[in-house]
Parts: C-alpha cells; structure tokens; sequence
C-alpha cells in the first residue's frame, strides 16, 4: 500500500521528495541515468511522465520534453518497458503521469493491468477527474493500483472532501493557478489553503508547481508529507548535464 | 460538474481540476442567458446593428443555370462585419462576458478570422485582449495579423507543437489557467470541454434560423440540401441546427481532404479511416491520431479548417447518421473558388468554398424544382496570398517583388 509506505516513511523523515522525468528525454540513457541518480540521492518515490502531444496542464519546459521525446520515437510501449524495469530496479515507488488519451488509446483496463504487473504503483492524470474517470477508477481499484487525484486553490471544500473520496495513495496539491515551471509564492495563502487540503483527506499530501529549491522545501516541512520536484530537474539537465543532478537532489533538505 | 455535456459517447468535460471552478462559473451563466429571451433580443439587436444581420439569403441564378438542377441559394455569412460567422459566436460570448463581469479575454485562432472578430468584440466592450495563433497561421494570415494588433489586441505567435490551430488552442488553455480570474477563453469552435460545444453552437443557431425562414419566404417549401464547411464546426452546426429537425433536409458537411485523403496530407476526421475516438483539448471526439493517441500533423489549404478535432455535436450527428460527410481536396476548392468568383461575383473564403465543391457536384443530380443552400462561412479577400498562389497570378506575383523592393530600400 502507497499510502501505508509513505506514513512509514514520514516517520523518519520531515518531509519526503518526489521527482519526474519526462520519459526518453532528454534520451533513453539519459532517463535511465536520472532515474538511478536520484534514487541514490534519497528521493521518496517518483513520477513518470509518459510523453503526450497535447500536454495542456504542463507549462513550456515540460512541454518541449514531451514533444522532444516524441520526435526522438518516445513510444507508449517504450515508456511502459521503462517503467518496468526501474520499479524492478529500485525499492521506491513509481507512478505513472500522463494525460488520458494515452490510457484511452491503449485501453484502460491494458493500461492498469500492464502497471499492476509491472510493479508500478499509481498514476496521475491531470485531464481525467472522476466525473468521466469511472473506468479508470474501476480498473485502478481493482487491481490495487493508486489513482492520485488533484488539488487546487480553486477547488472548494466541498469538491476537496468529493475527491477525496476517489483518491488513493496521496493527494498532489496544485500549488497555485498556471501550468506547471512557474515561480510560487510560498507565503501564507499557501499556507490556508494546505490547511483546506489537510481538513479535507487523511492521505498524505504532495505540494507541486514551483518547487525548485531548498527554501521552498524547508517551507513546506510540517504543512505537507511530500515536495514535488518537477520541471526544475529539467532544466537542471539541460543546463548542467545528467551528473548536476544527485548533488542538487541532496541539496533540498 | 453536474452536466457535462455529452452527445451519445462524445463530448463531455475532460479539465485539469484547476479549471473545474471556472467551467461550473461559465455553465452556470451560460445556461441563465440560454433561458433569458431578453438577452437573445439584445443579442439579435447588437448584431443587427453592429454587424449584418440577418444576412441575405443570395439565389445564385448563373450557378444554377451553369449546372441546371438545383436552385443554389447561399448564405451570406460573410457579410458579417469582420467577414465571417465567427461574428455570431463572438458577440454572443462579448456579452455573456460582460454579464460575468470579466475584463480581459483570450482567443485561438486558425484562419485569423476568429481572433479578427474577438479582437473586435474586446475593442468595442473595452476588455483587453490577447490572441494565440500558430506561427505557420501567422505567417498564413499575416494580414489578419495586422488587424488584431490594430484592434488593440495582443498576438502571440505559438511556436510550440505543430504551429496550427490546436496548439493556439493549448496555448489559450494556458493563460487561462493563470488569469481565469478576470478572463473569459472566447473558444472559437464548438468544440472544447462543456459547455462551448452547446454554447457556440447556441450562438451559431442564428444561421440557420434566418435561413430557414429566408428559403420558406423565397421558395416556399424547405432546402433539398443543406452544405457547410467543417472544421472545428461551428458554421456547419449554425446552419444545421435550423433544419435539425426537418427530416427531409439532407444536411451535408464538407472537410478538407487536403491533397487526398489517401496521401495522408489532410483535415478530414470524420470520412477518413485516419481519425480514430479520443480525449484532447478537454473533450471526446475523432481525433486525427497514431495508433498510441498522439495528435497528427493536419493539413489544409484553408488555415481555418486545419484542425485535429471536430464538434462533438457533429461526431454524434455522423454516428445517428444525420449529417452526411464528404471530403473536398485544395485543388477542388481553388477550382469552385474561381467558379463562384467568376460566375456569381462571389468571393468564398477558402474554408467556404469546400461547401462550394460538394454542392457543386451534387447540383446536376437534384430536380430544378428543388433548391439547395450553401453556407458562405465568409469571404475570401482575406485569402489574397494563397489564392494568388494558388492561381499562379503574375500581376500579383510581380506586384509583391515590387512591395518588397520599396520596403528594402
């Protein structure tokens, strides 16, 4: 169980770090190597996203990945392949990210079964909430996979305590309005809106969008359970290279 | 997130959650105006007065004797001020905007069409104004270009994805997520998550309205055939929706089938085996898709039909067999362009003549006792560049090497 595992965790740790790759970017070699870097950093689990033409939650760096992956032959089938073998690889969880068409296409039931048997654990799905996710949740639910839902600042208690009811695992709290890559504030309107987020569910809480460094992790010990490391790492690639990436994983708490 | 729009198995509302909020908003001010007969008065006295309503029904007498069946009738869509229908949908949204109390509005925008008319709409309501467009449109279109920003509007050249509509689109979803506090996202289709399929087609149903009553005070019986354009939809399901209910009306939709649809190189999702069921851009529709769902390149020599998406509205309308589909290449349109133009002193956009094509060829077939509409979704002068192409014209051709001397110097 996810949610069982990152109690645990919390336990020993203030608060637990969970980063993404854009998969086959910037290469195939190159995912496989961030992936092994930041395991051995320490990070807590991670996010896979499965590259997607019409990315419409993820801001421009995010976007450029996918697309690049795309051109570059990034297949479902590879990413599944991938996805495989690091959850055989690596103690931590892994979940899948990516928008609904690629389960849709594949089929949702295949999709489910093929990360149930691949050890994966959950997946988020920005573009799929439970009014048109039934299938989805069905096929997650029985398989025991985690369907991660999201929080916004826009989503009032009432539909917080309603998303609750579908999400396992944990909950991924958007951190404020816009896609993905911009800067956050971290003040106190985050501050009451965690509090929301906290009233709402007992699963553990990730915060993502604008995290990028250790201030803003260190801000986020004791109002939520997991810092969500996205789009940073990205351009930490693409500016200083795969090996940037273990010390900056280290540097966060 | 209680009615999510769908249409059989197409349709619905498929938002990132930070959006829920500001869709239930829209839904819920779209369906108080929907119900409101003072607001459709004021609506219909804003574009009678502002723009040309209700545009003319034209009875295109050489056409018709060139092909000798049936009595053409065109709908002068492109009348409208800013020359196209996108006039209805904008107006219309113009002033739901100014019910929700907004400031600012976004829009995608293909042809340029589109994002002319909203810049129109922000310019006379005061609403500031930002406009996505594909850098392949810009470059397209670039004397639409030249009118938004006159009109005040920002225009942003979207060189992410394939450059077209469909990123323009993704790009507005963008800003929306960031601003949809004073910003309303003017979709220009009836596609899109709940409720813009319903909304624009609402907006759009003004076509047909006028149409229906136009062809019963001139012919005094209804339209064998109904023809419009499909690219996103929402000119084809604003002539439709008027006969919707007429079984006897045959009701045709025409895409852009490119350079063939065997050579892969077109728009046509709904009579090519290429589009495939998916999720995108908020909603369930045909897709032109690989077999893993990713989007495909599009093409079309109407920037305003280039689009991997259709009207939910019209998939469901395929499936109960309503409407009937048909595919029209670039070289058919360039050709039925010069027909109307030379024949009919008519000047079709581009996206319009691909009605043009398929009525052109059914036309022979109909009795002269009956008569067909076609549905001019706007005029071609916007066009200049790629039909003086297309044409191969030398005047032209000459006359821009000449420009461009003057300005190089």
């Amino acid at each position: 169980m996810l949610e069982h595992y990152l109690k645990e965790r919390r336990q020993q740790k203030d608060i637990l770090l969970m980063t993404h790759i854009v998969l086959g970017y910037p290469s195939w070699e190159d995912s496989l190597a961030i992936v092994d870097a930041m395991v051995a950093a320490g990070v807590d689990l991670m996010e896979l996203q499965i590259p997607f033409s019409e990315p419409i939650a993820d801001g421009p760096v995010i976007l450029r990945a996918n697309q690049e992956a795309l051109q570059r032959g990034a297949t479902v089938e590879r990413c599944l392949a991938f996805g495989r073998e690091v959850a055989r690889r690596h103690p931590i969880p892994f979940v899948y990210m990516t928008y609904y068409n690629i389960l849709y296409r594949y089929g949702v039931a295949r999709f489910v079964d093929n990360m149930a048997d691949s050890g994966l654990q959950g997946a988020i799905v920005p573009d799929l909430p439970p009014e048109e996710g039934s299938g989805y949740i069905e096929a997650m639910t029985q398989k025991d996979m985690h369907p991660v839902f999201i929080y916004s600042p826009t989503t009032d208690d009432a539909r917080m305590h309603y998303l609750a009811g579908f999400a396992r695992g944990f909950v991924y709290c958007v951190a404020r309005k816009g896609v993905t890559g911009m800067d956050t504030s971290f003040s106190d309107d985050l501050e009451q809106y965690l509090d929301r987020c906290r009233a709402a569910t007992d699963l553990p809480l990730a915060l993502g969008f604008g995290v990028k460094e250790k201030a803003d992790v260190e801000f986020l010990k004791g109002k939520v359970d997991i810092a969500v490391i996205g789009t940073q790492t990205i351009r930490l690639v693409e500016s200083e290279g795969v090996a940037a990436v273990a010390g900056f994983i280290r540097g966060l708490r | 997130m209680n009615n999510r729009g769908y249409y059989s198995q197409f349709g619905g509302a498929y938002l990132p959650e930070i959006l829920v909020a500001t869709f239930d908003e829209l839904a819920a001010a779209f369906a108080a105006v929907k119900n409101d007969p003072q607001f459709w008065q004021e609506y219909q006295a804003l574009m009678a007065t502002y723009s040309c309503r209700p545009t003319p029904l034209t009875l295109a007498e050489n056409l018709t004797r060139h092909f000798g069946g049936a009595r053409i009738y065109i709908k002068r869509e492109d009348l409208n001020h800013t020359g196209a229908h996108k006039a209805n949908n904008v107006m219309g949204q113009g002033l739901l905007v100014k019910r929700m109390g907004k400031t600012r509005v976004i829009a995608e925008t293909g042809a340029g069409q589109h994002g002319v008319a909203t810049a129109t709409m922000a310019a006379r309501f005061g609403y500031d104004c930002t406009i996505y467009m594909g850098e392949v449109d810009v470059e397209r279109q670039r004397p639409n270009v030249f009118w938004m920003e006159q009109l005040g509007a920002q225009v942003v050249p979207v060189k992410d994805g394939t450059r077209i509509l469909k990123d323009a689109i993704n790009e507005a979803f963008r800003d929306w997520v960031s601003n949809m506090d004073n910003t309303h996202y003017v979709l220009g289709t009836a596609c899109g998550p709940h409720p813009f399929p319903e909304m624009v087609t609402h907006f759009q149903s003004i076509i047909g309205q006028e149409a229906r009553e136009q062809i019963m005070a001139r012919e005094g019986r209804l339209p064998a055939r109904v023809y419009a354009c499909v690219g996103g939809g929402s000119n084809a399901m604003g002539i439709f929706a008027g006969f919707m209910d007429d079984d006897a009306v045959e009701l045709v939709g025409v895409e852009a089938g490119g350079r063939g649809l065997a050579s892969g190189a077109h728009a046509s999702r709904l009579c090519s085996s290429d589009a495939a069921i998916g999720v995108a851009q908020g909603y369930k529709t045909y897709f032109l898709q690989d077999a893993e769902g990713q989007m495909q390149e599009t093409h079309s020599i109407a920037a305003g039909l280039d689009y991997v998406g259709v009207s939910p509205i019209l998939s469901h309308l395929k499936e109960t067999g309503r409407v009937r589909f048909e595919a029209a290449t670039d070289r058919e349109v360039v050709d039925s362009m010069r027909l109307a133009i030379r024949k009919e002193g008519l000047i079709p956009a581009l996206e319009s003549a691909h009605a043009f094509v398929q009525a052109f060829k059914e036309a022979p077939a109909l009795a002269p006792d009956e008569a067909l509409i076609i549905n001019q979704s706007g005029r071609g002068d916007k066009d200049i560049f790629t039909v003086a192409d297309a044409f191969e014209d030398p005047g032209w051709r000459e006359f821009i090497i000449r420009k461009a001397a003057q300005y190089q110097a």
